[in-house]
Parts: C-alpha cells; sequence; structure tokens
C-alpha cells in the first residue's frame, strides 16, 4: 500500500509527532502522552487532524433519491444543513461503511466515509448513482479536515469567527452544519463547520482545502493558547471513542458483520418507500431476530480488576466461548478497563457477568450499557 | 530519541540490568520500550521470594495502546520489587532508569546482555 501524507505532515512532524499508519495514511499517534491528550479533549480541548477521512461530494436532481437508494438511512428527509448517520451495505447486508453525510442544499449532498474505505466508498456510490441523475466527485484528494474537540472547543473556534458571524457558530446544533467565515492567514475564508465528532465531546468539524489547512491549523493553535488546546493524535481518538461508545470500522464493523448485531438497526430505514441496496438481506436478517434473539450483539464490557481487554480476545462464560472483544483498553477517564465486544445474545443483558480470556487468565468483566461515558450537558 | 543509559546492560527483550557489584540487581525497562508502548497504565512484578529465570516472561506491562510480557534479564531470586511503580506505572514512562525501576534479584546468572552500544545500535536509542 502507498503510504499518503497530509497537508499538514509539517506541522505534526514539527509538534514532535510519533506516526502511525492507519488506512494506508501516516497519521500522527500521539504528540506527547496519549493520556494527556485525552484528558485534554475531555477537560479543555484537543486539536485533531482528520485529512484522511474521505469527502465525496453527490450533486444533482436526483440525489436525495440517489443517496436514499445507495445508502440505508432516509437521506431524503434530512433538511438542508442537517447531517445523518448512515451507513453503505452490501447487498447482503454487511456493512460497507459507516459515514456521516451532511444535506448542503436540496441537490447536494457531503458524503464523509472512513479513511480506508474512501476510495471503495466512491467507487460503490459511483456504480450505484447509474440510473439516478447525479454527479459523485470524490474530493478526498483535496480536501482536508480539522477538528477541534472538547468544552472549549466553541471558545477557540469563535476567537477565528468574525463577530457578526458568531452566532452561527453558537446556535449551531449537533450533527448540523453551516459556512462560516474563519479569519486566518491574513483573510477570512469561508468554510464548512460541522458540529460533530468522535470523541463524546462538544466540538467542531471544519473542511479545508489543502493549501489553506496548514495557516488553519496554526491559527487554532494559537486561538487555544491559554485555553489548554492540544494537538491530539489517533491514540486518544481511539480511546476518546472507546469510552463514547462509538464503534470503529475494522473493529466493531464489517462487511462480515451486520447492522442488527452491531446495534445500528435504528440506522437502516426499512420504512423508507424506495427500495436500497442490501434491503432485502438487511429486512431478513431483522425478521430473524439477529441482534435480538439469535446470533451475537455488540455490548459494552466494564474491566472488574486492572488488566485490559484488546481486540480479538475470547469472550467466555463458564470457561465456554461466548463472543470476542472488538476493542478494549483502560479507560483513562474512568479508570477502569472498557471494551466493546460481540457476545451471544443471550449472554448480551446487562449486568451478566463474563469472562475474557486475558492471554490464558479469565479476568471478569461485567455487560454494560453503552456508552461508557457521557458528557455533563 | 530514547535515552540509552551507557552505564546499564540490555536485553534484547528491551529490559536493562544494573549490576551493582556483588549486591543484587536493579532490573528495568528502557526507554526505548517505555516510549514504545505508549502511557504505561498497569505493570505486573514478579513477587519478592519467587525465582525467575533469565530470557522467560515474569510479568507484564500494559499501556493505554498495548501490553508486553517482561521478560527476565537474568535467574536468581527476586529480593524486592518497586511498590512505588506499582502504583504509579507512569513512573516507567518519566523515569524509566531511576525511579520506574521494576525489582531486584539475586542474580546466579546473567542471560545473554548486551553493552549500551550494542542495544542502542540495533534499537536506535540515543547514548
Amino acid at each position: 500500500m502507498t503510504e499518503n501524507y497530509t497537508a499538514l505532515y509539517e506541522q505534526h512532524k514539527k509538534a514532535g509527532a510519533s506516526f502511525t499508519d492507519f488506512g494506508g495514511w501516516q497519521m500522527p499517534l500521539k504528540y506527547s502522552s496519549e493520556l494527556a491528550e485525552h484528558h485534554a479533549v475531555r477537560n479543555a480541548a484537543g486539536l485533531f487532524d482528520l485529512s484522511h477521512m474521505g469527502e465525496v461530494w453527490v450533486t444533482g436532481p436526483d440525489a436525495a433519491a440517489f443517496l436514499d437508494y445507495a445508502l440505508t438511512g432516509k437521506l431524503s428527509a434530512v433538511a438542508v444543513g442537517k447531517a445523518k448517520y448512515s451507513l453503505i451495505c452490501d447487498a447482503d447486508g454487511g456493512i460497507i461503511d459507516d459515514l456521516i453525510t451532511y444535506r448542503r442544499a436540496d441537490d447536494k449532498f457531503l458524503v464523509v466515509p472512513n479513511a480506508g474505505n474512501a476510495k471503495v466508498v466512491a467507487r460503490a456510490l459511483a456504480q450505484r448513482a447509474a440510473n439516478f441523475d447525479v454527479t459523485v466527485e470524490d474530493a478526498s484528494a483535496q480536501t482536508s479536515l480539522i477538528a477541534v474537540q472538547g468544552p472549549n472547543a466553541e471558545a477557540i473556534l469563535l476567537k477565528l469567527v468574525p463577530a457578526d458571524q458568531h452566532a452561527l457558530v453558537t446556535e449551531l446544533k449537533y450533527y448540523a452544519a453551516v459556512e462560516v467565515g474563519i479569519s486566518f492567514g491574513g483573510t477570512v475564508r469561508d468554510l464548512l463547520v460541522a458540529r460533530t465528532g468522535y470523541t463524546g465531546e462538544d466540538g467542531f468539524e471544519i473542511y479545508v482545502p489543502n493549501l489553506d489547512a496548514p495557516a488553519l491549523w496554526e491559527a487554532l493553535l494559537e486561538a487555544g493558547e491559554g485555553s489548554g488546546l492540544v494537538p491530539a493524535g489517533l491514540a486518544c481518538r481511539d480511546s476518546l471513542r472507546l469510552e463514547a461508545g462509538m464503534p470503529l470500522y475494522g473493529n466493531e464493523l464489517s462487511r462480515q458483520g451486520n447492522p442488527y448485531a452491531a446495534g445500528l438497526g435504528p440506522v437502516v430505514s426499512l420504512a423508507k418507500e424506495s427500495d436500497f441496496v442490501g434491503k432485502e438481506a438487511l429486512g431478513a436478517l431483522k425478521t430473524a431476530g439477529v441482534g435480538a434473539t439469535i446470533g451475537q450483539k455488540l455490548v459494552g464490557l466494564k474491566g472488574t480488576g486492572r488488566r485490559a481487554a484488546r481486540g480479538h480476545y475470547p469472550v467466555l462464560k463458564d470457561g465456554a466461548l461466548v463472543g470476542e472483544v472488538t476493542s478494549g483498553q483502560p479507560s483513562p477517564t474512568l479508570g477502569y478497563p472498557v471494551a466493546m465486544a460481540y457476545v451471544d445474545v443471550e449472554f448480551a443483558e446487562p449486568g451478566t457477568v463474563l469472562d475474557v480470556d486475558l492471554r490464558g487468565k479469565p479476568e471478569s468483566f461485567e455487560v454494560v450499557a453503552l456508552p461508557f461515558y457521557k458528557r455533563q450537558k | 530519541m530514547s535515552k540509552v543509559v551507557s552505564e546499564l546492560k540490555y536485553s534484547a527483550e528491551h529490559e536493562w540490568v544494573a549490576v551493582d557489584g556483588s549486591g543484587p540487581a536493579g532490573i528495568g525497562i528502557s526507554a526505548v520500550a517505555a516510549d514504545a508502548l505508549g502511557d504505561i497504565v498497569y505493570v505486573d512484578l514478579p513477587e519478592v521470594g519467587s525465582t525467575v529465570t533469565a530470557g522467560e516472561t515474569c510479568g507484564e506491562v500494559e499501556s493505554t495502546k498495548s501490553v508486553s510480557d517482561l521478560y527476565a534479564p537474568v535467574t536468581g531470586e527476586v529480593v524486592e520489587i518497586n511498590d512505588g511503580v506499582v502504583s504509579d506505572p507512569a513512573l516507567i514512562n518519566s523515569d524509566p532508569y531511576g525511579a520506574g525501576w521494576l525489582f531486584k534479584v539475586a542474580v546466579t546468572e546473567e542471560g545473554p546482555l548486551l553493552s549500551a552500544e550494542e542495544y542502542a545500535a540495533a534499537n536506535g536509542g540515543e547514548l
């Protein structure tokens, strides 16, 4: 696989980042301590480079009808300015990716897939567009994405927004996006700002052309001085999203899995009038009771000891294999090990005590409701 | 770059050994290993009075991101463990060759150990 570098690679190097491959991209894993970065996002703010994420624009008179067909959600029901979390599934119901779709106009949507899936999603959308009057344009290579996440995110962002546009930011709802003037590098540029994130905190994701990304990154860091803002890497992004109970494609979600086992049944609109890719298979899975009365279900696990469960560790009940951990680590915020795991539905009830095989030693974990962490509003 | 202390010896599994004349040898993990693991949140050490065998696992070190076995670099009886590092494993990150030491062994036999130069050359540390 070729290595991709974001437009902010030099900024990360300068900040002392250690890098990791993620979805074919060289991304900052951490700058100093992933624990310090995690706590900064929970208590102050963190600055993330998410430029590895994809950006696929869908435009044209049939854009809404097309996305109703291509994705599991009812995108035609999304108001202009709002966003929706959805899935793109195979005909057999397997999950190709989870994605956020922003409606920018009646006939214009921005679809944001995960880094490692961006090309696959763009290709699948292009294929599914055959009978629709739409244009599918993969702008991933030209677009950077910078996120400011944490309780101080709004105050930091406002420092770069002209006063007469502050209300656009302060009144922006969760899962909504708006074009806002942002002042950096000597001028004010209109950029798409979304109130979304993957950390369980309030925060913003800002779409910016690659050329402008370094100057915006520097301006945000400067605006965050005195507000506890630190650059934050993928290591803490993973621990933050795990605490917030958010699935990661490749860990909790895959082609072999399905939305019902993953607890994402509500994201599948079987009720929408139009046909969509995967509808028949997904309807059959739901009718069969997958993730409810048969098969496995994604659950939260809370460790009772200090040792953490990790991805792929076996989950046991009375010594018998009943599941597998998908993600796990010590929770920096909560102070005990947390994990997500697929377990047989009969053991998925919160309060059930199971064992995780920690490298040969069983350690007891309790099934708990997700998320592990919910911020105080 | 992670520091490698020149007065110590090292195992290929990233433990350092401080051989102190005839006294017990202090043992810890190198800054190279601590940095690679990330923030260490849990450490499982051998018990005082137990015997460890060079090249065999004798505990584990767990960070937020991963877990790694601890290998005994020498054979002998464990005579002391660092309680400070059990209650505050972050000492391994902040001071791997000092306050982050792990345990002491009355050595009966050394395992294959590298000099600081050899270890640094093999693992990209800085002397």
